[in-house]
């Protein structure tokens, strides 16, 4: 575990250098400034559609920064041949693996934590009040979607030939899981029976993204989701994070380089 | 030095019968009805027609917003939502809408899907009905707590988009008027659309709503009323199948104030204005009836 967490510390400075957080940050705090200073109808107190266009920004730039993170880390270790002295210390391919994991996975959630307290900064000057337990909810969801797509990642930048195949896949499976994802079902259930039979199977295997995305909930001002209704969503994901991570460690363990 | 100089010329030549094209087209262009650039609002420059659609959508977004985000997909049960409430609740629309509201996502159908429901809104509410953590609305109707005005933005959007829908107008101004308070914002507005689209009717009785129900100016609400009619005369009865909900809206508001201000027969044409156009109603019937009644000269006392 100290090797891992000793990699996934030099994946955190990395980040830390890198100049796409900052970025997406800036973007998102202007955007949702630029949409705050419009008044409509001399009510200043409405809140909700900005809440709702702060949240989209930071769902975006979150999964923007974790793919895009962890599609760089294996194959930047092998154009760079830095990958060779990395195998030639006392570190198993299965504590690198896990450490690149951690680190990208820590550095996401850390800038995640930042985009979060924006939002509640811009949440509370306008509706005056603070969930802290929602918000803290949101958060740790998020945090968990992100380490499902995370391990994704890892385990298409093994498959995958290059980045931008690798990210461009992420992408298309994530934001297709977080759109029709819950609804697989329903349409297989109309679709004939070997497309229907092939799109329920699909329904149960992928991993249910759409469960950690909560921002309605938030925007809408409901009240928080059970707490063990929360803890059993936190196990799925590490199960499914887990799942993809052995995947993943099953291909590194007897690649070339 | 000879290539040089061919080259050079070359250049030039194709300089000027740039230059000479650019121009040419441009003449053309700017004469060309489907010129965009003549516009000063950039998102019509970038999407045209487009607007139209973002519009619908930020129309539907208001309606989900009142309903705090609990509304069916595509994949759902759609047919009680096939009317917006947005407009339904303000009298905009004589559509009601059918089926159950409350069972949109119809029954679990599997522990995924059971589980999932606990993630996004999955029952049906609506802003200024009692939810937990909201203070509730006022018995006279007012949004107790300010939820409403979370629904204003995306009319406004939608207005924004497409200014020629006269729906946005009248229903953005029954929230503000009825729903907050809001009574100059929603004049204003309802001026802005009359700009857009000019002689309205339903902008016009909206407008006469105004003046009658809040500045207690009935000589004004007659006016804009009376207006609406003619307009609705000139724009509707021509086609084959005209508004017939706010010709009776109309008439039905003009009757009302008649009748308020003493003017019992003008009222009662109102009425049989009404029941010329609308199918026999035992209730419209009852109401001249009652009018006449009120008409009839009182028997001296023996």
């Amino acid at each position: 575990m100290k090797k891992s967490l000793a990699i996934a510390k030099v994946v955190i400075l990395e980040m830390y250098r890198r100049k796409d957080f900052y970025v997406l940050l800036a973007l998102t705090v202007l955007i949702t400034g630029l949409m705050g200073s419009v008044t409509f109808f001399d009510d200043p107190k409405i809140g909700r559609y900005l809440k709702e266009i702060c949240l989209g920004l930071i769902w975006i730039s979150a999964l923007f920064i974790a793919i895009a993170t962890m599609a760089r880390q294996l194959p930047a270790e092998r154009e760079s041949r830095t990958i060779f002295p990395l195998m030639a210390k006392p570190v198993s391919r299965g504590q690198v693996l896990f450490g690149k994991f951690l680190g990208c996975w820590f550095a996401s959630c850390a800038g995640l934590l930042l985009f979060y307290v924006f939002f509640a900064f811009v949440a509370a000057s306008r509706e005056h009040q603070l969930p802290v337990g929602n918000y803290l909810q949101a958060w740790s969801l998020h945090c968990m979607m992100l380490a499902v797509v995370i391990a994704l990642t890892l385990l298409g930048s093994l498959l995958l030939s290059s980045v931008a195949a690798n990210a461009t896949m992420t992408v298309i499976i994530t934001v297709g899981i977080l759109l029709v994802g819950r609804h697989l079902h329903k349409v297989g259930l109309r679709a004939g029976e070997i497309s229907g039979t092939l799109l329920t199977g699909i329904y149960y295997l992928l991993p249910h993204l759409e469960l950690f995305d909560v921002r309605d909930l938030i925007i809408h001002n409901w009240p928080p989701i059970a707490w063990h209704i929360w803890g059993i969503a936190v196990l799925y994901a590490m199960v499914y994070a887990a799942l993809l991570l052995f995947a993943s460690w099953l291909v590194f363990r007897k690649k070339a380089f | 030095m000879k290539s040089t100089r061919a080259g050079l010329l070359l250049l030039t030549l194709l300089l000027i019968t740039c230059a000479g094209t650019a121009a040419r087209v441009d003449r053309w262009f700017m004469c060309w009805p489907g010129n965009r650039a003549k516009s000063f609002n950039p998102l019509g420059v970038f999407i045209g027609e487009g607007q139209k659609m973002f519009a619908t959508h930020f129309y539907r977004k208001a309606d989900v917003y009142l309903h705090r985000g609990g509304y069916p997909t595509i994949f759902d049960n759609t047919e009680p939502y096939k009317t917006s409430h947005v407009a339904e609740d303000a009298g905009a629309t004589d559509h009601e809408h059918k089926g159950d509201e409350h069972g949109f996502l119809s029954e679990p159908l599997d522990i995924i899907d059971r589980f999932n429901r606990n993630f996004f809104p999955s029952k049906h509410t609506e802003l200024g009905e009692d939810f937990p953590g909201a203070p509730a609305a006022n018995p006279d109707g007012k949004d107790g707590n300010g939820e409403m005005r979370e629904i204003l933005p995306w009319l406004r959007a939608a207005a924004a988009l497409d200014p020629e829908v006269p729906e946005t107008y009248t229903v953005t101004a029954y929230w503000l008027r009825r729903k907050m308070g809001k009574v100059k914002e929603a004049e204003l507005f309802l001026r802005e659309g009359l700009r857009n689209v000019p002689g309205n009717p339903t902008i016009l009785f909206e407008l006469g709503r105004i003046h009658f129900e809040n500045h207690k100016d009935p000589t004004r609400a007659r006016n804009l009323w009376r207006q609406g009619v003619a307009e609705w005369q000139r724009q509707e009865a021509a086609k084959p199948e005209p508004d017939r909900f706010i010709f009776a809206q109309l008439h039905a508001n003009l009757a009302k104030l008649e009748e308020q201000e003493g003017n019992l027969a003008e009222a009662i044409a109102h009425w049989e204005q009404i029941e010329s156009a609308s199918p026999a109603s035992a209730s419209i019937q009852a109401k001249i009836a009652e009018l006449r009644k009120k008409q009839a000269p009182v028997p001296p006392p023996k």
